[in-house]
């Protein structure tokens, strides 16, 4: 009797010590499964480049809570940890030591804008990190770190992306145009814009009849406009930031200045706020873009980005239509995602072969990494305002205001040359 | 590259430029030049005044040099208080130079920071009837956008001038900054007049602020391409004199304009700052200093 | 003497206590912040001994801590001179800046030399966004050497640093103590009355400016190869000329001791806010602050410190 007792014992024990162990490596599995994978990154949330870098970060935020509705990255929810880099590049190192070495994240991406970025590479290089790059010019010529890939459609040659479809289109038109001005501020990109314009306009053996550039912080852009209209360009290509954009368009309209292609290389004709404060002085430019809502874009996913996105835009006081950086900063992190699950680890070298063989399908379409980390085919386009009236947000959500002109994968509509026909 | 008509709207276009940049000095001429107060956050207060316009225009759609007019009793209000402020914390403890300057870029800094904070780095416009639009007189194009502006600056040159000719406060301001305690025995309190003073000096730099929004987009850090231009056309034109300053201000405005249509607008900007450094290093009385 | 003989055995301390912690490679993000804390304490050091000591407020800062920036920037580029001739030139340099400027405005009231050195900051941008070969307006990155003690060399940086400082200190403590600081003090007071007793106070100020500004781009000359990417608008930011106020007037300008308060303070809770708050709201922070010193407590905590002593 007291053997079976003892018996009994000892099965109970040995059961508990089971279920026991069961339980514990159940409680063990969840808890990694709800450890989550951290992402961490510097962003432009104050500062001269916070315009863009605030839908930027909107749109990661929005691939967060679509990844973790499905079930996070390899079973674990996602958290994306974030510090506003003010737009100074010499916040980047602290920021970027700090997640790493403090908040202890497993992945990072780059901030918005090549200055930015720079500052990102050494450390990337020294601690072996694969980055993805958001829109940034050239960061890797230097370095050719095999690591580092960009997002932003301007492809293996940064320097000629702008100016490679507007001079091709000019080249197209009947009669042929002959002279080119050339005009751009001081600043990082409108300097490598115009250095592949100067390019382009020795391929086509146009001839260069002013070449000037202008301050930033320029008042009173007159004088140029002024100063170029007097040499009668037939084309007239510009590569401005936001405020200058606006400001070249308003002077040259007000000295009546049409050459007969006009456009090129202006960043701020895209964001929502100038295109409804300009309204129909855009009319006839011919502009470089990287999405607008025509047919040929419309890539598989983008339109439920939209619909989430501009609601949520509206509220925070952002870019309401996001139809430039925000698909990409999105895209930036399906790449990164997409590349966690199929390498199944978020061990960085692995990520980093997987990306550079692999053509991705994103919401900006096929992706495919070529040297140093930019796309193997740049997809710069080039748009025209066109038929544009009033200043209301409306007319621009839908396709027609803004075809397509180039590349011809793309191309939805048909240019108004010269440029005063369209003004009309 | 050079033509005639180039140089004719060049010229043209500085001199508008000049009355502008007259409205953005009176208030550091009167306040600077007058009182000696080394007010650096005078072009924060111009900015502010931009925001304004930009404000009321896109809420109710109101003229932008309108609001700047509306809006100088408050401005004129600030002065007093920032003033008063400065007095209480400086002046009357006699330690101005180091303590006060720095009290005043900290406010410059506190403005500008506050407008990046609220309103953002993007640039700012407002619409009006008149910009955008320009007359065409014998191949000189005048832009309404500049000429208004230039206008109104010009009618604030010639108000002030009165104002400080003919009326009994003016005179007591120029009387103060001459000989403060000789004033005080003629029965007029200097601080009160001083105080006065600087309230017109900032309700000025609101005006001139709508001007600017008229002229081109702004933001936040706009201010810091004026502080040298004010200071620059102050100095030039001689401490204390408002002709001097209108006429340093159409020095400048014309340099800029030539400068950027002929050698390229790259070193536009920095010839103010030039001007201003010879300025001091040859003549600190400046043209029709005292 | 044996006070001299005491404070540079403190210095020599100091340097070895951040040699010690470099090569204990602690937390890598600490290297970081603490180059950037450091970097203010020489900054804020510089700018007192013009403005606490002088009574000369530089609005310029920037225009120097850049230069010696890009200097070494240009030596870099032309013929990769080491961290020391870097530092050297650079200090050089802005120096020269000094003395020019100072020459130029120093004759004219103290306003004037305020005036010129806010538009110093400008011109010079101006001139270096157009120079091609430091990178215009586009910015150059740059490469840190490699093969560094400590492993990183950021790490080497942060000592490099802690030696500038102590440096700095001990050049201003030295000043301070001297005939020279007599003679400062004495023309912030009262210019005209110094003169009058036979103060050489044009030699004096013009010496003043020369050695800020040779600190204040000694402060710039590494600040290459920490950030690796050089570009004029975060090299002359507004940051480096408020803080360079605000430090010395929050910790006090009278002694050697406020800056150094003053930049451990203010750049520390800076640095923590870029990790936390991180927004402009912490620039809006320091302007507040400072406005708030100058009007209240214009001596700042040393003088607060003081009053609390029952001085």
């Amino acid at each position: 009797m007291k053997q079976s007792w003892k018996r009994s014992i000892t099965w109970t024990l040995v059961g508990a010590v089971v279920v026991t162990l069961v339980l514990a490596s159940a409680g063990a599995f969840t808890a990694r499964a709800a450890d989550p994978i951290k992402i961490g990154f510097g962003m432009a949330l104050t500062g001269g480049l916070s315009a863009n870098g605030k839908p930027a970060l909107l749109a990661m935020q929005i691939w967060k809570d679509d990844v973790n509705k499905k079930g996070g990255l390899l079973g674990r929810p996602v958290e994306l940890v974030y510090y506003d880099d003010q737009t100074n590049p010499s916040t980047v190192p602290g920021i970027y030591t700090k997640m790493l070495d403090v908040d202890k994240v497993d992945l990072v991406v780059s901030g918005y804008g090549t200055n930015l970025i720079a500052p990102l590479m050494p450390i990337a290089m020294e601690r072996k990190l694969t980055v993805i790059g958001i829109f940034g010019l050239a960061n890797n010529e230097k370095y050719r770190y095999p690591n580092y890939f960009q997002i932003s459609p301007t492809g293996p040659d940064p320097a000629t992306s702008t100016a490679t479809g507007f001079f091709e289109l000019a080249a197209k038109q009947n009669p042929r145009p002959q002279t080119v001005a050339l005009v751009g501020a001081d600043a990082e990109y409108p300097q490598t814009a115009l250095v592949g314009a100067r390019e382009l306009v020795k391929r086509y053996g146009f001839k260069t009849v002013y070449d000037k550039t202008y301050p930033p912080s320029t008042v009173d852009y007159t004088p140029i406009v002024r100063a170029i209209k007097a040499l009668n360009p037939d084309v007239l290509f510009v590569a401005s930031y936001p405020p200058d954009s606006v400001g070249m368009l308003r002077a040259a309209h007000e000295v009546s200045l049409q050459p007969k292609l006009f456009g090129g290389g202006m960043v701020g004709l895209q964001f929502t706020t100038v295109m409804t404060s300009m309204g129909p002085m855009l009319n006839g430019i011919v502009n470089y873009d990287y999405w607008v809502p025509e047919p040929t874009m419309m890539f598989p996913g983008i339109q439920d980005f939209f619909k989430q996105y501009q609601p949520r835009a509206a509220k925070e006081g952002v870019d309401t239509l996001g139809y430039y950086l925000p698909p990409y900063a999105y895209a930036a992190m399906q790449v990164l995602g997409q590349a966690v699950e199929a390498s199944k680890s978020i061990d960085q070298q692995k990520i980093a072969d997987y990306i550079r063989a692999t053509e991705f399908t994103t919401i900006v379409g096929k992706i495919k990494f070529g040297k140093n980390g930019e796309w193997a085919k740049g997809r710069t386009l080039m748009v025209q305002y066109q038929k544009v009236q009033g200043t209301d947000i409306e007319q621009f959500r839908g396709p027609g205001k803004k075809p397509v002109l180039y590349p011809d994968e793309f191309k939805s509509g048909s240019i108004i040359y010269p440029y005063s026909a369209a003004l009309k | 590259m050079f033509s005639w008509e180039l140089l004719a709207n060049a010229l043209v276009a500085g001199l508008l430029l000049g009355g502008f940049y007259a409205a953005v000095s009176l208030g550091i001429s009167l306040i600077f030049g007058l009182l000696d107060i080394a007010n650096i956050a005078q072009p924060a207060f111009l900015i502010l005044g931009s925001y304004a316009a930009y404000v009321m225009n896109t809420a109710f759609g109101l003229d932008p040099i309108l609001t700047g007019v509306l809006f100088t009793p408050l401005f004129y209000g600030l002065g007093v208080v920032v003033y008063r402020v400065y007095y209480g914390s400086f002046e009357r403890r006699g330690e101005e130079s180091l303590r006060g300057l720095v009290f005043f870029f900290g406010l410059l800094f506190i403005i500008e920071v506050s407008l990046s904070l609220k309103y953002g780095v993007d640039y700012r416009l407002v619409q009006a009837a008149y910009i955008g639009k320009s007359i065409d007189l014998g191949g000189v194009g005048i832009a309404y956008r500049l000429l208004v502006p230039c206008l109104v600056g010009l009618a604030m040159t010639l108000a002030l001038y009165l104002f400080l000719g003919r009326t009994f406060y003016g005179r007591a301001i120029m009387a103060v900054s001459q000989d403060g305690p000789a004033l005080r025995l003629m029965g007029a309190n200097p601080v009160h007049i001083k105080t006065i003073a600087f309230g017109i000096g900032i309700a000025a730099a609101s005006l001139a602020g709508a001007l600017l929004i008229t002229i081109a987009p702004v933001i936040p850090s706009t201010d810091r391409d004026y502080i040298g231009r004010m200071f620059a056309i102050t100095v030039l034109g001689g401490m204390g004199s408002i002709g001097g300053t209108l006429v340093a201000s159409i020095i400048l405005g014309v340099i800029e304009s030539l400068m950027g249509t002929f050698f390229g607008p790259s070193w536009s900007l920095a010839m103010s700052f030039g001007i201003l450094l010879i300025a001091l290093a040859v003549r600190p009385a400046g043209l029709f200093g005292r | 003497m044996r006070r001299t003989g005491a404070v540079l055995l403190v210095g020599l301390a100091v340097v070895a206590a951040g040699i010690v912690v470099a090569s204990l490679r602690v937390n890598p993000y600490l290297y970081f912040a603490g180059y950037v804390i450091l970097q203010y304490v020489v900054i804020a050091t510089a700018w007192n001994i013009l403005g606490g000591y002088a009574g000369y407020v530089n609005f310029g800062t920037p225009a120097f801590f850049a230069l010696g920036a890009y200097t070494a920037v240009f030596l870099i580029q032309s013929m990769r001179a080491p961290l020391p001739v870097l530092i050297l030139a650079g200090g050089l340099v802005s120096a020269l800046l000094g003395l020019g400027i100072g020459y130029l405005t120093l004759r004219l009231r103290g306003v004037f030399f305020s005036i010129a050195t806010l538009a110093l900051s400008i011109v010079l941008q101006t001139m270096i966004m157009n120079w091609e070969y430091v990178g215009g307006s586009r910015g150059l990155s740059v490469l840190r050497p490699s093969g560094p003690p400590f492993g990183s060399y950021v790490t080497f940086l942060f000592t490099v640093m802690v030696l500038l400082a102590v440096i700095a200190v001990t050049v201003a403590r030295f000043i301070e103590r001297s005939w020279i600081g007599r003679g400062l003090a004495a023309l912030r007071d009262n210019e005209e009355a110094a003169e009058c007793m036979g103060v050489p106070t044009l030699r004096l100020k013009l010496f003043a400016t020369t050695v800020s500004g040779f600190l204040l781009g000694v402060a710039g000359a590494p600040f290459p190869y920490y950030v690796t990417f050089v570009e004029p608008n975060s090299a002359f930011a507004l940051d480096y000329a408020v803080n360079a106020l605000a430090m010395p007037m929050i910790g006090g300008t009278t002694s050697w001791v406020g800056p150094v308060i003053g930049a451990v303070l203010l750049g520390t809770a800076q640095q923590l806010a870029t990790v936390t708050i991180s927004s402009e709201m912490n620039l809006f922070i320091v302007g507040v602050v400072l406005v708030a010193f100058v009007v209240l407590a214009p001596e700042g905590i040393l003088g607060l410190v003081r009053r609390l002593r029952g001085r």
